[in-house]
């Protein structure tokens, strides 16, 4: 289980594969890449800065990680997620989660990527053909979120 | 003493990203201290009057309003949070 931040940009098929030829006994990794778009609320985003807290961010990634072990059965998991400077196409997180069987990995991965959207201290800042603007919370995220507490 | 650190639209309106603050008397939580923040001037009214949702952190967890602050704590206020 690993969580990393960083400005450099990740291969998907060297961390997919280190996770999977790592773990014999697993039969599936599921993973997500979000990437950045040019477009957003109408507005081209020639750019964007990730923002993020160093020190809580980590504990905040490792924090989601033990939530998911607790409570599906994963063997493996990742989060990495980059800051700094991001241009359209570049892609800002990779989360990948492996076990036994496809259904744990596929919902661990999803109540991963829920928690990081709004619990991760990261911030979105982009720049348009209007200027700079900071990107706002959407409530479809907490929606998004809040279906995990039962 | 406790440290205060500001993110994102904070840091840039309040044209602050951290200081050192001597636990103001009768601040026991985190509505107090945002209350206490209000008070500073026009800028930070803004942010800390309630009408805005700013997120607090104490000690690298989110934590809410009733929260209790203590001394040698690292607080953090930022708006809602937007990675992924």
């Amino acid at each position: 289980m690993v969580v990393r931040v960083q400005t450099e940009d990740f291969d998907v098929g060297v961390e997919v594969n280190a996770m999977r030829l790592s773990h014999p006994n697993i039969g599936a990794v599921v993973s997500f890449v979000g990437q950045v778009r040019d477009l957003n609320d109408g507005d081209h985003v020639a750019a964007m800065t990730l923002e993020h807290y160093p020190g809580m961010t980590e504990k905040s990634l490792s924090g989601i990680v033990e939530q998911a072990v607790a409570r599906w059965s994963i063997a493996d998991a990742l989060i990495v997620h980059r800051v700094g400077k991001l241009k359209p196409l570049d892609q800002i997180v990779l989360v990948l989660v492996a076990s036994a069987h496809r259904k744990d990995a596929f919902a661990a991965c999803e109540f991963m990527m829920d928690l990081l959207k709004t619990e991760a201290p990261f911030w979105k800042k982009e720049q348009t053909p209007n200027g700079e603007r900071w990107v706002e919370a959407k409530d479809s995220d907490d929606q998004a979120k809040n279906r995990w507490q039962q | 003493m406790i440290t205060v650190l500001y993110f994102a639209r904070l840091k840039e309106s309040l044209n602050y990203s951290t200081e050192e603050m001597v636990l103001p008397e009768g601040v026991k939580t985190i509505a107090q201290l945002k209350t206490h923040l209000a008070k500073r001037g026009e800028a930070w009214a803004n942010l800390f009057n309630g009408k805005q949702t700013i997120r607090a952190a104490i000690n690298h967890a989110l934590v809410d309003n009733v929260a209790a602050v203590k001394d040698g704590d690292e607080v953090a206020f930022f708006p809602p949070v937007t990675g992924g």
